[in-house]
């Protein structure tokens, strides 16, 4: 019943897109680079680029939906790609422009890009590192778990997963442990650093969120270790 | 630091299992009873039979087969969502290994360990969680009994009550009356009543613009007072007017034959009065006799009652210190205790206790605010550690924010409660 909404859903998104857009649908890639800061947090791309709390870009053109090795993705990106989505500019486009109307389960807690010039700019910027790799451009990748000043030994903390459970019912009075979104974002399956990182910068206040600012101002280092080991690979 | 408390509680766990195992596996699978599927009973009910992984016998007794959440039934009254929204069924915890027994609790023998059933059952256990919620005073609004429901509801209790009370509203005459008796401290949900009062007005500004909003409360001061007022002035200038104690608001009684309410001696006439008399314990917390006065006081470390060790109360009914009666703080408080008990009847992990509290209220459509709170168990009771709330004067950018982190929280809790599939 589900699954029949859903790809539904998904027939309508693409021939609405299929008549919005160009062929191509790709804009200007130096612009591009720009809208690129708002994916920053979850994605690199770029020589090197890893999974983080998103999946890693680079060759995504072409890529079947949920078609890395290695990184959880949810089941609603994962039927999608069982029945044969595949990453284009058409599919990007609207899946980009409002995720949760085109994969209505999927984790990526993005509210979507509305404007089409600006997800023109976007594809064409990425569509630089979907080339054979000799092609990708000799930029850095696009890190930002690194983007933080905090102290190595607390990034080095072993986490222990099953207090990290007991602790995480704190968490899932909003965020669902299956990682859906439906207002606050998921938090299933970050990388530890990752993890930590977020909650260190609620800690100390660069994060603006009262509540999370509050819920992780009381969490000492091993508490938040505790819970991004858990987090990590939560068993769902 | 860090590490010692790791130590400690690696080591304290090791010991606990090793001392508790051989006892565990000489007897038979310890039983444990949840009375209520509210935040708290369904939450503590998931939790236990989850973790144990059938180590424990769970069993949940709720009257109900659909659950209508308190949360949320005003934006029902206000017309932001559907009643069906707010209905959960127990399908997912019966799924999780809860047994779900839809019947009413009549009684506790706390010598035998059982609880009866009105169908006539009897339930052992060897843990037993009280999550009643609330009933009303008897007496507490004069002229006002349960048996007037109809005419005057309360709907603090969310499902039939809150369908009433908004055909009631549907039904106003144009220029009419709404009357709210708000009650008295401590009761659940404290911004409860004015986001209600905001929903009525959100649902008149646009069907029934002349009608008025009279509230009649016995307190001087409010929850999140200074953001309702400031939205009841920007959203429904005039139409909210609010009497406190001061211009006689604690001595009222109703008329639920004349539909009139009187306030310290005045009769005014009104088309609609939603009486929220004073609040206690759901009845079977005292009939359990774990409750001194209204409520029933437990320790904050685990949430055992102070009269009984093995029973533990929930959310609204527990007198716990400074926590609100919300379903957000059952749900923490569930967890808490779920962790416990199941550290008692098997030996796994117990951590210390941490509690948490947000309650999102929707003034008018896109501009929800928040208040929120961090605490800990201390020896005498739940005490606040750190808190927040909205400001005044904020953007409607970040109010339309909070509104839909508010629905986010929604689906979260009831998830958390249900299980996924509810």
């Amino acid at each position: 019943m589900r699954l029949a909404a859903a790809s539904l859903s998904l027939a309508a998104a693409l021939s609405i897109v299929a008549v919005g857009v160009s062929a191509q649908g790709l804009g200007d890639a130096a612009a591009g680079e720009k809208v690129f800061d708002e994916c920053k947090a979850c994605h690199q791309v770029g020589p090197g680029a890893r999974n983080r709390i998103g999946p890693h870009l680079n060759g995504l053109f072409g890529r079947k939906a949920a078609g890395l090795e290695g990184f959880h993705y949810s089941d609603s990106l994962r039927r999608a790609g069982t029945n044969g989505l595949e990453w284009h500019a058409d599919t990007l486009h609207a899946y980009i422009e409002n995720p949760r109307a085109f994969a209505s389960g999927t984790r990526m807690s993005y509210r979507g890009l509305k404007d089409p010039e600006e997800r023109a700019d976007l594809l064409a910027y990425l569509r630089g590192y979907s080339d054979a790799p000799i092609d990708i451009p000799e930029a850095d990748p696009t890190a930002t778990a690194t983007d933080h000043d905090l102290d190595p030994a607390i990034l080095a903390i072993v986490g222990d997963p099953e207090y990290g459970e007991y602790l995480s019912g704190e968490c899932t009075t909003c965020h669902q442990a299956d990682g859906n979104v439906d207002g606050i974002p998921s938090i299933t399956y970050w990388p530890e650093e990752d993890f930590v990182v977020a909650m260190h910068a609620y800690k100390n206040k660069q994060r603006s969120h009262p509540v999370m600012q509050m819920i992780a101002g009381r969490l000492n280092d091993e508490e938040i270790a505790a819970l991004a080991a858990y987090f990590k690979d939560i068993g769902n | 630091m860090a590490l010692d408390r790791r130590t400690f509680l690696g080591t304290s766990a090791a010991l606990t299992a090793a001392l508790a195992a051989p006892m565990v596996r000489a007897q038979a699978t310890p039983r444990v009873v949840v009375v209520g599927g509210g935040a708290g009973g369904a939450t503590a009910a998931r939790y236990i039979a989850k973790d144990s992984e059938g180590a424990i016998d769970v069993t949940l007794v709720e009257p109900t087969r659909t659950y209508y959440t308190c949360f949320f039934s005003n934006l029902y009254l206000g017309g932001f969502k559907e009643i069906e929204d707010i209905g959960h069924t127990y399908g997912g915890l019966a799924a999780n290994g809860v047994n779900v027994v839809h019947d009413w609790a009549i009684g506790v023998d706390r010598d035998a360990r059982t609880v009866s059933l009105a169908g006539g059952a009897s339930l052992p256990y060897d843990k037993l969680i009280l999550s009643p919620g609330i009933d009303f005073v008897d007496g507490a609004v004069p002229g006002w009994d349960i048996s007037a429901q109809n005419a005057m509801p309360h709907a603090y209790k969310a499902g039939s009550q809150s369908e009433l009370l908004k055909a009631q509203l549907m039904a106003m005459p144009q220029g009419g009356t709404y009357a709210m008796v708000a009650p008295p401290n401590p009761f659940r949900c404290p911004p409860g009543p004015y986001e209600r009062v905001s929903m009525v007005a959100h649902y008149l500004k646009a069907n029934n613009p002349t009608a008025k909003i009279l509230i009649a409360d016995p307190k001087e001061k409010f929850s999140k007072q200074g953001l309702f007022e400031e939205g009841w002035a920007n959203h429904y200038g005039g139409m909210v007017e609010r009497v406190g104690p001061d211009f006689g608001a604690d001595n009222v009684e109703v008329d639920p034959t004349a539909m009139t309410l009187s306030i310290d001696g005045v009769v005014e006439n009104v088309d609609v009065c939603n009486v929220i008399p004073a609040m206690k314990a759901g009845r079977i917390a005292e009939l359990a006799g774990v409750t001194d006065g209204r409520w029933a006081p437990v320790n904050a470390a685990d949430m055992s009652t102070k009269a009984d060790p093995d029973v533990y109360v929930l959310g609204d009914a527990a007198q716990q210190g400074d926590m609100p009666k919300s379903g957000f703080s059952a749900n923490s408080q569930a967890k808490v205790c779920a962790n416990a008990v199941r550290g008692a009847l098997t030996g796994s992990r117990v951590f210390p206790a941490k509690f948490a509290n947000t309650c999102w209220s929707l003034i008018e459509t896109n501009d929800g605010v928040k208040v929120g709170a961090t605490y800990e168990a201390t020896e005498e009771k739940i005490a606040k550690v750190d808190g927040f709330i909205s400001a005044t004067g904020e953007s409607a950018e970040v109010r339309k924010a909070t509104y839909e982190e508010s629905e986010g929280w929604y689906a979260g809790i009831v998830a958390d409660m249900f299980g996924a599939s509810a």
